[in-house]
């Protein structure tokens, strides 16, 4: 097997991580103003804004808890401060424990516990402030590329998307299994239509059957609203970019899943069990894929763009490559990597790959994306179930 | 003879895509199945859409990447351009389970 490295942080629990954020992590949208404030006033932190954590049941409210843990086990965070509310369904308390066993420093902060805003504001920048500095003093160490996790994920696409940079990260994506790493396929949404090309490269037969049954339980909830997926999905500006339907999108994002077996099929935020290309059952929205890949333990992302995204994400480097050359240049501060040569005939894809790879491992090693630099933290989760 | 670019991904596909933007009246050489061909394009077709290259009749698949990408909503003539207003898709299509399905085949 070939072997690539690149430096990053050991945790407790095994994991690598190629950042070493302390995250603020509120587990209810009562707190993440102060969240918010806390990261103000201590250099080091991260933390981002949702809506959720309150008046979910069932399904839905396992789906969030799994995001809330999966955020905070992520390898790329060294420590979390939890802040709740207090009187949430999703209790912060929950959350802590559930990240406490990866064995890495967990706090729980409650706003009705410390006498309001300010009070908790306070106590969780002085836990936070510690933890910053033990962190610091952490020295990355190289590993090899089969600790990665690599989310894939395509978003504005356009006609170039198929064509360059999607078969581009393919060819990434084949390079990181054959070195023992893990690459994640998501969006199903965005599969309908090549399920079958999916289907075919399952490793057995129960990984086949899944997969036509995410894309059937997906497909259904778009009939179930008895409008043409088309009014959503390809969305305006990628029929600007000239995709028609929805299967031509499909077409050109399962390009992103290289040509190596489909291990397994893993639900939203879960973390895969087995090395090599895994499908994470996701819906198309950008922000809702990304932080499900996130929370199932993807350290890093590759996300290609034909009309040009800010996307990132609050602990993960998204590493972001352009289809086509006018985009790039036109959202310079936002892309990190332009795939349109392979359009212009100036580069062949296969080159074009091993840029992406190249950049793959100095970004896991700590060069900055330009999303990181921008602080585009993103977050988002799949909501199943509707609010009570 | 024009020298715009244009790509045909595989050789069962009925429809290319633009690599320019193509103006309309255009003649692109078409190498398709053996068989190469001169062609007129009707419209500008923009840079990433997709015309017509061969004479496609309503309810016919459209055929890119060698995959099913839809179905004809209404003749297409070769060199047009093919998308949103002559393509309609066959998955994920809510209005048509209590509607017409016949477009889909169905």
């Amino acid at each position: 097997m070939e072997t690539a490295q690149f430096w990053g942080y050991r945790r407790p629990d095994g994991r690598v991580g190629v950042r070493n954020h302390v995250l603020i992590l509120p587990t209810i949208v009562c707190a993440t103003q102060a969240a918010k404030q806390v990261t103000e006033l201590v250099h080091g932190t991260v933390s981002f804004i949702h809506q959720h954590g309150c008046a979910q049941v069932g399904a839905d409210y396992e789906q969030t808890f799994r995001t809330y843990v999966g955020m905070g086990t992520n390898p790329n965070v060294y420590g979390v401060v939890v802040m709740g509310l207090g009187c949430e369904t999703h209790q912060g308390r929950s959350v802590a424990q559930e990240i406490a066993k990866s064995g890495k420093p967990v706090e729980l902060v409650s706003i009705q516990n410390h006498g309001g805003t300010l009070g908790a504001i306070a106590e969780a920048a002085r836990i936070a402030a510690q933890m910053v500095q033990d962190a610091s003093a952490l020295v990355r160490e190289p590993f090899d590329v089969s600790e990665l996790i690599v989310g894939t994920e395509c978003g504005g696409s356009d006609a170039c998307s198929g064509l360059s940079a999607n078969p581009a990260v393919g060819y990434v994506s084949d390079m990181i299994v054959d070195r023992g790493g893990t690459a994640i396929l998501a969006e199903t949404t965005e599969l309908i239509g090549a399920e079958h090309l999916l289907a075919n490269r399952a490793v057995d037969d129960r990984v086949a059957k899944k997969v036509y049954e995410v894309i059937e339980a997906m497909e259904k909830r778009a009939i179930a609203m008895g409008v043409d997926i088309r009014t959503g999905n390809p969305s305006p500006g990628n029929r600007k970019g000239g995709l028609t339907t929805l299967e031509e999108k499909s077409l050109g994002a399962a390009a992103k899943a290289g040509t190596r077996p489909l291990q397994e099929l893993i639900h939203y935020a879960e973390r895969p069990t087995k090395k090599g290309l895994v499908w994470m059952d996701t819906p198309g929205h950008d922000i809702e894929q990304l932080t499900g890949m996130v929370a199932g333990g993807a350290q890093i992302v590759l996300f290609t763009s034909g009309r040009g995204t800010p996307t990132g994400s609050p602990i993960a480097p998204v590493i972001k490559i352009a289809t086509n050359t006018s985009m790039f240049e036109r959202m310079r501060e936002n892309m990190d990597i332009n795939a349109g040569t392979i359009i212009e005939g100036k580069e062949s894809l296969e080159s074009v790959g091993r840029r992406i790879f190249d950049e793959l491992l100095l970004t896991a090693s700590g060069k900055l994306t330009k999303s990181e630099i921008l602080k585009q933290h993103d977050f988002g989760i799949w909501r199943i179930g509707p609010t009570f | 003879m024009s020298s715009y670019r244009f790509v045909i991904l595989n050789q069962k596909d009925n429809v290319a895509t633009a690599l320019d933007d193509i103006p309309a009246g255009s003649i692109v050489k078409v190498t398709r199945q053996d068989r190469e061909y001169d062609m007129t394009i009707k419209q500008n077709i923009e840079f990433g859409h997709k015309f017509a290259i061969v004479s496609i009749k309503k309810g016919e698949d459209i055929l890119k990447y060698g995959e099913v990408i839809g179905v004809a909503s209404s003749d297409i003539a070769e060199g047009e351009h093919v998308h949103v207003h002559n393509v309609e898709g066959k998955r994920g299509r809510g209005d048509k389970e209590h509607g017409d399905r016949s477009i889909l085949g169905v």
